[in-house]
């Protein structure tokens, strides 16, 4: 029972994680329908950008103090993650806006290794994983019979907060209306006095918010990074995006939260035991997609950010 | 227009620059003494394959600088009458693929006499028959799956490839080795085992099972993780449940290090061991907690009289990256290759591909005192020294604990 309640827990911090990934994934392809293959990159920019904040900017008393090192990191990891999508948008992907759909495909790829490569030559150290700060409280948390790390907490709450902020964003304000009509008709849209550049450059910017803070968040609970750690997170975050039906907000959270979950109860459930959990991640993805290609909330959910 | 044309030249023209400056041949010169020798007959040159970029540079970098620092050597005192030797080394980013692509381009060139390498045993599968097929020798400074020398049944071995050699001694000595220290020495007998799936971590973990169960330990849970895999809390839940009293892990220091810190962070403080593979310092920089343990090849390279010199020497020419677990094994095996390329070109001899057979055989009786103490190979390849030491964190920092040859 006490395993049981761990590996939930495991599996929704890990969730809370994907999630934070994954809503970059799915607005991006909600307003222009690119999938930004890149966006696991601005996720580790953000971890190296909150690093670099940690090493050179926070003075040594600072660092030892978590309320002014976090947030300071956050910010850091953020800033270094919008600059990154900015550039990224303006310069690879403006100039194909209106070139076939596999150009800017290809190109995020191209992106994703560059980006993967400049920070491996240029970080120092990160030619291989360098150490992150543990910048939070270090004791972990027993509750009952599960120990859960205090980072890993904040994590999942984070996650869930800011989902939270987002989905109400892009419901309730203007600028939310302006976002999600220009995913139903660009043109239309245009037509109303909404100017899409804006509109894309923001919904970038906002992706790029939540990766660097999720880039920051990951490194504080697991304790290093190196320049490939977006890729592997990005592919289950896009997985996540895939399986909650992309261009859905609520749906990329909760495909999060069900690949967090699948992952950590295969482990201890399933055949193949830690060894097959990634197998089990994709067997229900593609299930889900043979039964319902929209995803989970594909079509029920018409808010498209 | 024309602007605009101007615009592009300079994006391309700049472009160019930057791959320029990426693709510097890593070739190096050997060193400045040669100038007093006879170097009529042209350049020879060593080949170097090892991770030199990515999550294993560390230990590639000191493979490469101890193996620069024997060409170096062998420069300075005229070892190969006749010719210049050339170091250069080829990043296999451990990964096999990458390692294919690093030994087709050293294979294809007709100066390169031997390779030095691979670090990864699973590198080395790929590495081996294409060397072999050029008749390239190859000594690895590192490889520690027994497979490699002595095919898959290893109650029955036969020589995989006859110009495949190693320096350091193989998993079937190392994995019972850790489980004597950590069954009867340690007193540990509720053992969980972790391990990568790749064909060291795999190799060695087996080995280890086998003679902690003789040894009357308890394995009480066997798992697997991903080479990619950052978040272990499924995979260490399970292990809790089990409550071993200690943890072997087959595998490498960059999934060992968060593996033991996220371990404690779960609660579970017990003692990761490992072999050669987390015998790092960034094991210990990347999470390596007090009282981990380690076992590796051959004696500890500060503490053994053999390699003062070698210290002394690589700390003279003044690398940037430390010799690292495997400098002294590195240094040996490119001497090896340089003596025996000497003994087979005699004074006066010219190289050519005729020549490789008898720089093999040469290779297969060679015999010196080296850096890791008597460098020598037996029938199948293997080194015929069988030093294991183990370590263990202690004050950030990994200290001996013990050290001798492998008896069985």
């Amino acid at each position: 029972m006490g395993t049981l309640l761990q590996q939930i827990a495991n599996g929704l911090i890990f969730g809370g994680l994907i999630a934070m990934v994954a809503l970059g994934y799915t607005m991006v392809y909600g307003i222009i329908q690119l999938i930004n293959f890149a966006h696991g990159e601005i996720f580790m920019t953000g971890a190296f950008g909150g690093l670099a904040v940690y090493s050179w900017v926070l003075p040594p008393a600072a660092q030892q103090i978590w309320y002014v090192a976090l947030p300071a990191m956050l910010v850091g990891g953020a800033i270094v993650s919008v600059v990154v999508a900015l550039l990224m948008e303006r310069f690879a992907y403006r100039p194909l806006r209106n070139a076939p759909r596999l150009a800017p495909l290809i190109t995020a790829l191209g992106v994703s290794v560059f980006l993967q490569e400049l920070v491996r030559i240029f970080f120092p150290g990160a030619s291989s994983a360098v150490p992150f700060p543990n910048a939070f409280i270090t004791a972990p948390l027993h509750i009952g019979s599960i120990t859960i790390p205090a980072s890993g907490l904040l994590m999942l709450i984070v996650s869930v907060v800011l989902s939270i902020v987002l989905e109400t964003y892009v419901n309730g304000s203007r600028m939310g209306r302006a976002m999600r009509a220009t995913a139903q008709d660009p043109d239309t849209a245009r037509l109303m006095g909404i100017n899409p550049d804006r509109v894309i450059v923001l919904t970038f910017a906002i992706g790029a918010v939540l990766a660097g803070v999720g880039g920051v968040l990951y490194g504080t609970y697991i304790h290093n990074v190196d320049p490939y750690i977006g890729f592997q997170n990005g592919l289950f975050a896009f997985a996540a995006a895939v399986l909650g039906g992309i261009g859905s907000i609520r749906g990329a959270v909760i495909g999060a939260f069900v690949i967090g979950l699948i992952k950590n109860l295969a482990d201890i459930y399933l055949p193949g035991g830690t060894a097959y959990d990634y197998v089990w991640i994709f067997i229900l993805l593609i299930a889900v997609l043979v039964f319902r290609p929209q995803g989970l909330f594909g079509e029920a959910e018409r808010v498209r950010a | 227009m024309r602007n605009r044309t101007v615009k592009a030249a300079v994006v391309v023209m700049a472009g160019a620059l930057a791959l320029a400056a990426c693709g510097t041949n890593k070739t190096e010169s050997g060193g400045g003494g040669s100038a007093s020798c006879d170097t009529s007959k042209g350049t020879l040159t060593v080949g170097v394959i090892a991770p030199l970029t990515g999550n294993l540079a560390a230990l590639g970098l000191g493979i490469q600088h101890s193996a620069e620092l024997a060409v170096a050597e062998a420069n300075e005192k005229c070892t190969v009458k006749g010719y210049k030797l050339n170091l250069d080394a080829e990043d296999d980013q451990a990964t096999p693929q990458t390692g294919a692509q690093a030994a087709t381009k050293l294979s294809s060139d007709s100066t390169v006499v031997g390779v030095v390498g691979t670090l990864n045993s699973s590198v080395a599968q790929t590495v081996q028959p294409i060397l072999s097929g050029k008749k390239v020798p190859q000594i690895s400074p590192a490889n520690t799956n027994p497979s490699l020398t002595k095919g898959a049944d290893l109650n029955n071995p036969k020589r995989q490839f006859p110009s495949y050699f190693r320096v350091c001694t193989t998993d079937n000595y190392q994995g019972p080795d850790a489980a004597d220290y950590l069954v009867k020495k340690a007193g540990k007998k509720k053992i969980a085992i972790i391990q990568d799936g790749k064909t060291y971590g795999a190799g060695l973990a087996a080995a280890f099972t086998d003679r902690a169960t003789k040894d009357g330990a308890e394995i009480v849970d066997k798992e697997q993780v991903g080479e990619k895999d950052t978040d272990f809390s499924g995979v260490l839940t399970k292990v809790k449940a089990a409550s071993p009293d200690a943890i072997y892990y087959g595998g490498e220091y960059p999934v060992a290090g968060p593996l033991s810190k996220q371990a404690a962070g779960l609660g579970l403080n017990v003692p990761l061991m490992g072999g050669d593979g987390i015998y790092d310092p960034k094991f210990i920089d990347l999470g390596g907690k007090e009282g981990d343990l380690a076992t590796s090849v051959g004696a500890p390279t500060d503490q053994l009289d053999s390699a003062k010199d070698f210290v002394k020497a690589y700390s003279a020419k003044g690398y940037k990256d430390p010799y690292a677990a495997y400098g002294a094994f590195s240094y040996d095996a490119a001497n090896a290759i340089i003596a025996s390329l000497a003994k087979t070109l005699g004074d006066s001899g010219t190289w050519s591909d005729s020549e490789r057979d008898k720089l093999i055989t040469n290779i297969g009786s060679y015999s010196a005192s080296g850096a890791t103490g008597q460098v020598a190979f037996d029938q199948y390849g293997d080194s015929t020294n069988k030093v294991l030491t183990v370590y263990q964190v202690s004050g950030k920092d990994w200290k001996a604990v013990q050290t001798g040859p492998f008896e069985g």
